[in-house]
C-alpha cells in the first residue's frame, strides 16, 4: 500500500443556501478543492451523499457531478451510509491511491436539504424503517433515548449536555463558513423548544445546504504541490454495527465508532492521547460525549466533565469541534464527513486562523451514520 | 405504505413472532436467514413473551408527519422477558409514570394511517402492569 497525502481541500458556505442548487454546490466545493491543490489532475471521484433521491430528485449523481466538474470520462461513483457518506467516500478514494490503481482522486460529499422534502422522514430512513421508525421514532428521539440511558447511568446532567452546544457554537463564531456563526449559552438552551425529551432545539444539529471536497494524491503527485504543506492521511477505518439502537448490548456505548478507532490507532500506530485535534459527529449533544467515550478521549461517563472543564475547548488538553462541529457549522448530512477533514487539514497545515489549535500535529476526524450503525475515523499527520 | 410492505410483518407486529437459535440460543427480533452472532442458519420460530421492563425512553414533541395528530407521545426500548428488545410507543399513561426497569406488558393496538385512504396499520405498544 502506497502513502496517500491530502493534498486539496475546499468546502461551500454551509446554510439554507435557497439561490445554489445541488449540482452547483457541489462543483464549487470541487473546484475549490482542485484551485486549493494547484491541480487540474483527476482521476477519479467519489462522491458521498445520503438522499438525494427525496431530498432533490436526482439519483446517478457520480456521473451527474463529473458532467457538471467537466470531467467525463473518468469513474465517478456516489458512495451512501447515512450521515457518514462522505466519510465512506474518502476511505474508498484513499484505497485507490493507496492501491495504485489511480494518482489523483476526489473525495467529498453534497447535501442539499432545503428543497422542500420532507427532511424528519428522509432522515429516518438511516434508521430501521420497519422497527424503529414504524412506531414514531425520530432521530432526535432515537439519540433522547441514549441521553436518558446516559444520564441515569453516568448522572450526566441536562446542563452538561447544553454545554457541549455552548462549546461549539462558541468555535463556530470564528468560523466563516458556519451556518451559525455566533455564541449561545447554556441558558438558550436550557429555554429552547423540546424536540424529544430530554433533548431540545438546540442539542439538535440543523437542517443544512452545503458541500465539501478533498483530493487525495500519491507521494509522487504531493511531492509536487505548490501552495500547501500536504498532509498525510496515517489511518482510514470503518466500523458497522446493528441498525436498530435497541439491539446494541449497551445503549449508551457507540461499539462502531469503538472498532473504527481501535483499527484507527493500530494503522497509524498511536494512542488517543496522541490526537491534538479533533473533528467528531455531534449530530446531537449527547453524541458528542458518547462519541469521545467510544474514541478512548474518556471513560465511559466522564466525557461530560471534560467538556465541562473546557478541555475540548480551543487551548484546552484537547480540543473537539474547532470548525463549530456539527452544531454550528451545520450538517449538510453527505457532507459532512468531508467537510471535518477540511478543518483537520487546515489545522495541521497551520491555517486555521482565529481557530488554530497551536501546534497541531495529528489530528482525528469521525464520521457516523444513523445512531452510529456505520462510523468512519480518519486519521491525518503534518508532514512539514 | 404499500400493502406487501405491510403484510409481510404481520407475524411480527401482531403475534411478537421471533427466533431462537438452535445453535447458540440468541434470541431474534425479527426474524432473520442467519444468526448474528454464531452464523448458524438453523433458526427456530418462538413467540416472545409480552411481558418486559423500559430500559430508556422519551417524549417525542416534534413528531413524523404521519404521526402528526399524537404527539406528543413516549416512545422506549423495551426489553423482553428472555432478553429481545424493541422500540414502540409506551401508552396510557403519563411520562412521569416511567422510570428506567418500570414493568410493562406489550397490547395490540393502532399505530397510525398514513393518510385517510391508506392501510390502517397495527402493531405493539406498551402499557404499565400496575400492580
Amino acid at each position: 500500500m502506497r502513502d496517500v497525502y491530502v493534498i486539496g481541500v475546499g468546502m461551500t458556505r454551509f446554510g439554507e443556501l435557497w439561490e445554489v442548487s445541488f449540482k452547483d454546490l457541489f462543483v464549487e466545493a470541487a473546484l475549490a478543492a482542485l484551485d486549493d491543490a494547484a491541480t487540474d489532475r483527476l482521476d477519479a471521484m467519489y462522491v458521498g451523499c445520503m438522499s438525494s433521491g427525496l431530498f432533490v430528485g436526482q439519483e446517478h449523481i457520480g456521473a451527474l457531478l463529473a458532467d457538471y466538474l467537466g470531467r467525463n470520462p473518468i469513474p465517478a461513483t456516489r458512495v451512501e451510509t447515512a450521515c457518514a457518506s462522505a466519510g465512506a467516500a474518502i476511505r474508498l478514494a484513499y484505497m485507490e491511491v493507496a492501491a495504485g490503481t489511480s494518482e489523483v482522486v476526489l473525495a467529498g460529499g453534497v447535501e442539499k436539504m432545503t428543497d422542500g422534502a420532507d427532511v424528519t422522514a428522509a432522515l429516518a430512513t438511516a434508521a430501521d424503517q420497519e422497527y424503529e421508525v414504524y412506531h414514531g421514532v425520530t432521530f432526535p428521539g432515537l439519540y433522547a433515548l441514549m441521553a436518558r440511558a446516559h444520564m441515569h447511568r453516568y448522572g450526566t446532567t441536562r446542563e452538561q449536555l447544553a454545554q457541549v452546544a455552548v462549546k461549539n457554537h462558541r468555535h463556530g463564531a470564528l468560523n466563516p463558513k458556519a451556518q451559525f456563526p455566533f455564541e449561545i449559552t447554556v441558558e438558550q438552551v436550557l429555554a429552547s423548544s423540546m424536540v424529544a425529551d430530554p433533548l431540545r432545539l438546540l442539542d439538535c444539529s440543523p437542517v443544512t445546504d452545503g458541500a465539501a471536497a478533498l483530493i487525495l494524491a500519491s507521494a509522487e503527485v504531493a511531492g509536487q504541490a505548490q501552495n500547501h504543506p500536504p498532509v498525510l492521511v496515517i489511518a482510514s477505518a470503518q466500523a458497522t454495527s446493528t441498525i436498530a439502537l435497541h439491539n446494541r448490548p449497551v445503549i449508551t456505548r457507540l461499539d462502531a465508532v469503538q472498532r473504527a478507532a481501535e483499527a484507527a490507532y493500530k494503522q497509524a500506530g498511536i494512542t488517543p492521547d496522541e490526537v491534538d485535534v479533533t473533528e467528531v459527529h455531534d449530530c446531537f449533544t449527547i453524541a458528542e460525549l458518547c462519541v469521545m467515550e467510544a474514541l478512548g478521549y474518556a471513560r465511559p461517563g466522564e466525557a461530560a466533565a471534560l467538556v465541562e472543564a473546557g478541555e475540548t475547548r480551543i487551548g484546552g488538553r484537547m480540543p473537539i469541534n474547532t470548525s463549530g462541529g456539527l452544531k454550528a457549522k451545520g450538517h449538510p448530512v453527505g457532507a459532512s464527513g468531508a467537510a471535518q477533514i477540511v478543518e483537520i487539514t487546515q489545522q495541521l497545515r497551520g491555517e486555521a486562523g482565529d481557530r488554530q489549535v497551536e501546534g497541531a500535529r495529528i489530528g482525528l476526524a469521525q464520521n457516523m451514520g444513523g445512531t452510529g450503525a456505520s462510523c468512519t475515523v480518519h486519521i491525518l499527520r503534518a508532514v512539514s | 405504505m404499500k400493502s406487501p410492505q405491510y403484510t409481510r410483518e404481520i407475524p411480527q407486529r401482531y403475534r411478537l413472532e421471533a427466533q431462537k437459535c438452535t445453535r447458540c440460543g440468541k434470541i431474534h427480533f425479527p426474524p432473520r436467514l442467519i444468526c448474528s452472532a454464531c452464523h448458524s442458519r438453523e433458526l427456530e420460530a418462538i413467540t416472545l413473551p409480552r411481558q418486559g421492563k423500559v430500559l430508556t425512553w422519551t417524549v417525542i414533541h416534534v413528531p413524523p408527519a404521519n404521526f402528526s395528530l399524537e404527539a406528543p407521545y413516549i416512545i422506549a426500548i423495551v426489553e423482553l422477558e428472555g432478553g429481545a428488545r424493541l422500540t414502540c410507543q409506551v401508552v396510557d399513561c403519563d411520562p412521569d409514570e416511567l422510570a428506567v426497569d418500570a414493568p410493562v406488558e406489550l397490547v395490540f393496538r393502532r399505530i397510525k394511517e398514513d393518510s385517510p385512504a391508506d392501510i390502517i396499520q397495527y402493531g405493539y405498544k406498551a402499557v404499565l402492569r400496575r400492580g
